[in-house]
């Protein structure tokens, strides 16, 4: 019988034209420039952080989406992946607070010391 | 009772897509990962555990520098080069970034060439992805030799907070490692594609296995994520 194996993964390669990959390189050298420029021109303030996520985020989701393949995986195993990390989020919470308790600590207790 | 007939199939049932798919693949006994070999799960998974790291580290800076009272250092000045008679606030970083984004660009085209099997394409853009990131590498250790000039410490610097040092030489330390453990990386497959392994089944030195051309797209997985968290760190610890 010529069953294929129900455990072998049909791997498919993915190919795609180099001329989309040069345009995603284009396009994280202008979202790097204008990071840089946020730094250079001096934006300060929310501004200044709102800018720094977005450019941040924009260049993190190019290079995973394209340069690592993940759009065109299957849910599977975008989930797996791209989940998890969202949880770091909490920590960040957690120690968002924490830091702020500390830092009433230090100034109320310790007269400023680092 | 007669036993169950299977009618012979010879190409796998369509999988369906989307949340049902989602849904299909992680259901009970069978492989999750459909159409991903167990190379390319694995790398990914190995990622996502380095991703907790970086974050790791990067919630340590980010609670370390709330929670000061003397001032951060401005990063802004600290990496400023004394270029033609004026300040350039953090060009070596920004130059960093380029040489980091271009050296994902060409291993992305490697990856590409891998897969139309063009050897010789394929090697050279991997030696000049190899090239770009040890440029990087080579970058950071003049940084770190101008700040260690200049008397920043894991304990102490002339600015500011203490904690400026301790996370600078961790985060920047443990990225550029993970650059230089890339381009080690790269060097030995680029060898192996240089030297047509993957055509003529040789085995590997290590696992006595006969290698294939995805190995470049894993290797590029790695790459590209290395380009990732430099991001993150050019974002939030030069930039913030």
């Amino acid at each position: 019988m010529t069953d294929v194996p129900a455990h072998t993964a049909v791997t498919e390669h993915q190919q795609h034209p180099i001329s989309l990959y040069l345009l995603v390189w284009g396009l994280l050298f202008v979202l790097s420039a204008c990071s840089y420029l946020v730094d250079y021109v001096g934006l300060q303030g929310y501004l200044r952080w709102s800018l720094i996520l977005i450019f941040m985020m924009l260049k993190a989701g190019l290079i995973v989406a394209v340069f690592m393949h993940m759009a065109w995986e299957r849910l599977a195993l975008i989930y797996a992946i791209l989940l998890p990390p969202l949880l770091v989020l909490v920590f960040v919470a957690l120690m968002v607070s924490e830091s702020h308790y500390v830092l009433f600590s230090r100034l109320t207790f310790f007269g400023a010391a680092p | 009772m007669s036993a169950p007939t299977h009618s012979p199939v010879t190409e796998p049932l369509p999988r369906p897509s989307g949340l049902v798919g989602f849904a299909a693949d992680w259901a009970s006994d069978q492989r999750t990962f459909k159409n991903v070999s167990w190379g390319k799960a694995m790398m990914w998974i190995f990622l996502l555990s380095d991703t907790f790291i970086f974050g790791c580290f990067l919630v340590a800076y980010m609670s370390a520098r709330m929670s000061t009272a003397v001032p951060w250092p401005n990063p802004s000045e600290v990496f400023a080069l004394h270029i033609g008679g004026s300040d350039v606030p953090l060009i070596l970083i920004a130059i960093m970034t380029f040489v980091l984004i271009s050296s994902s660009g060409t291993m992305a085209m490697a990856v590409n060439y891998g897969y139309r099997r063009d050897r010789r394409k394929t090697a050279a853009l991997m030696l000049l992805t190899a090239l770009f990131g040890a440029t990087f590498v080579g970058m950071q250790a003049f940084e770190w030799t101008k700040l260690i000039s200049e008397g920043v410490r894991p304990w102490g610097n002339p600015w500011g907070a203490a904690q400026f040092g301790s996370t600078f030489f961790m985060i920047t330390g443990f990225h550029g490692t993970h650059v230089t453990i890339g381009v080690i990386f790269l060097l030995i497959i680029a060898r192996k594609v240089w030297r047509g392994d993957f055509e003529t089944g040789k085995r590997g030195f290590f696992t006595s296995r006969k290698g294939q051309y995805e190995i470049v797209e894993i290797t590029g997985l790695y790459w590209h994520f290395v380009d990732l968290v430099w991001v993150f760190i050019f974002a939030f610890f030069y930039l913030w």
